[in-house]
């Protein structure tokens, strides 16, 4: 009985897989074709040449991909540093100093992502018309920011709670300040945990399009927003590549995010 | 009070840049012309886009069972699957989406759901379709496909993680009873992570609310989403007033949604 089954079951487990395979590789391979297609007729199946030549016209130094690539990092460098110089010391304080009112701090911090972004990114940009900081790099920048300040709060307390805080006492008794113990003992063993948030917010800064598209018109355009200009405006080929320059940083995080982000860590977020 | 110092300067970023504006898009959606409290954009709202607010809850709520379908199965396999292999491809293949953004995702599902795209192509292939019954997929299909394709690996990393942390002999013990696997699933793994799942999946039904890019790239013309018509009434119309109404009708529907979320959140602060 056990081994007439056997043989059905494995081949159905297989057939599974591959469907749920093309599910998920399906589209990403549809977006390779398109990438590198020099032209596609319909209704051929197949573009009937490949070729660089729309890579050429991306990567040209005078195009404007490569300004937008470089507005985007900018952009999401920026957005690490503001979002982490107001995190760290919060999750800290949030993880190891007694607070009033913590758990509704806590709440205020989960806020922004349990709420539609929508009417704040419309107001803010109303807002920002008026004094004069719509389609400026740093008005994207503190956009970015609020929102990728609450993931940076969050992972950093639940990192900074994962340290022993016995080594802290220990160094404490032995006449340490506590900006030499934070800064020799907390900060470093709490590095792989802040380390993931930076990440996270250069990410999500890095793949923002609603805020950009609100704060950033007319003058900043982010790599995501020149994609989506380039789609609507039917040029397949820039919109495809442009994508995959996007793909590469979140596929690549998704490989490695483990190594950054212990399950030590992640059993204290939101604690 | 050092605490409190420390903390000041994140807090004062998420009221100035968060709870301010959504202050003035509360004011926004009630003044008249006059200054004073008025319906009138909320009765202009429903007037023109009772439609589409229908559309947007539909796709929403479809958008979230399927995702809660996948992630379930997905993950209710990765924990009692009985062939490593197959459960180790699989943990492999899931997790592609996880970080790749709407916008992309938009693009991808734009060339992938076309007429002459590669889904058509690959079922025309394998004989499942007529080549004469082809048909695009850009229409609220697109959208459900594109919310599913990038939320689901989400919400499948939180209840996997949740029900790997179960407590395995309870598991043994049933299947040594003789009780077939999705029973196992459906009666003692899935009580023990209800509030993680539910937790996923009320995010992600706030996340495709507000979502802008996909709507707009796969499906712009009416019947559309709300997200859509925000846009289209602020860059054509300049008009604030309705659009604000919009957008706090969302918000009262994402409101019932965050609600279950921050209770659970507000109960596991507490015993946790």
């Amino acid at each position: 009985m056990a081994t007439s089954l056997r043989w059905p079951r494995l081949l159905l487990t297989a057939l599974l897989l591959a469907l749920f395979a093309f599910a998920i590789f399906g589209p990403l391979a549809n977006l390779l074709l398109w990438a590198f297609a020099e032209k596609w007729y319909f209704p051929s199946k197949l573009p009937s040449e490949f070729g660089f030549a729309f890579w050429r016209r991306v990567f040209n130094p005078r195009g404007n991909a490569l300004a937008s690539l470089g507005t985007s990092v900018w952009i999401a460098v920026l957005t690490v540093v503001v979002s982490l110089a107001v995190a760290i010391p919060a999750g800290y304080a949030l993880a190891r100093l007694r607070l009033p009112w913590r758990s509704a701090i806590l709440l205020l911090f989960l806020l922004p992502q349990a709420v539609p972004n929508l009417p704040i990114y419309v107001n803010i940009a109303r807002v920002f018309y008026e004094v004069g900081l719509n389609g400026t790099v740093t008005g994207v920048v503190l956009v970015h920011a609020a929102h990728g300040l609450v993931l940076a709060v969050w992972i950093a307390s639940a990192a900074f709670a994962a340290v022993d805080a016995s080594l802290d006492e220990a160094a404490r008794n032995l006449g340490a300040t506590p900006w030499t113990c934070f800064r020799t003992i907390t900060l470093p063993l709490a590095a792989p945990g802040l380390m993931a948030s930076a990440i996270f917010v250069f990410l999500e800064s890095l793949d923002e399009f609603t805020g950009t598209y609100f704060v950033g018109v007319p003058d900043v355009t982010t790599l995501p927003l020149l994609m989506f200009n380039a789609s609507m405006g039917g040029n397949y080929q820039i919109a495809s590549i442009t994508a995959l320059l996007l793909l590469v940083p979140s596929i690549g995080f998704m490989l490695v995010v483990e190594r950054f982000l212990k399950a030590d860590v992640l059993a204290m977020v939101g604690r | 009070m050092a605490g409190l110092a420390l903390v000041a300067p994140a807090l004062a970023i998420v009221v100035a840049f968060f709870i301010v504006p959504l202050g003035i898009s509360f004011a926004l959606a009630f003044r008249g012309k006059d200054g004073r409290f008025t319906l009138e954009h909320f009765a202009k709202a429903f007037d023109l886009y009772t439609t589409d607010l229908v559309f947007t809850l539909a796709i929403v709520l479809l958008a979230s069972a399927l995702i809660a379908i996948v992630a379930i199965a997905i993950a209710g396999y990765l924990t009692l699957g009985e062939n490593p292999r197959a459960v180790a491809v699989l943990r492999w293949l899931y997790r592609w989406p996880l970080f790749i953004p709407f916008v992309v995702t938009g693009q991808v599902m734009r060339t992938f759901l076309a007429k002459n795209g590669m889904l058509n192509h690959v079922l025309i292939g394998a004989g499942l379709l007529e080549p004469l019954a082809a048909q695009s997929l850009l229409d609220w299909r697109g959208i459900v496909v594109a919310f599913v394709w990038k939320q689901a690996p989400f919400v499948t990393l939180l209840v996997a993680g949740a029900m790997a942390s179960l407590e395995r002999g309870h598991i043994e013990a049933a299947r040594n009873l003789g009780a077939p696997r999705w029973r196992v699933l459906w009666d003692i793994v899935l009580p023990q992570v209800r509030g993680t799942v539910l937790v996923g999946i009320v995010l992600s039904f706030v996340t495709m609310l507000s979502v802008l890019s996909v709507p707009l790239m796969i499906n712009p013309n009416s019947p559309t989403m709300i997200t859509v018509d925000v846009a289209y009434r602020i860059n054509t119309h300049s008009d604030y007033a309705v659009a604000n109404a919009l957008c706090l009708l969302s918000l009262l529907v994402a409101a019932s949604g965050a609600w279950f979320y921050l209770r659970h959140a507000a109960r596991s602060a507490e015993t946790g």
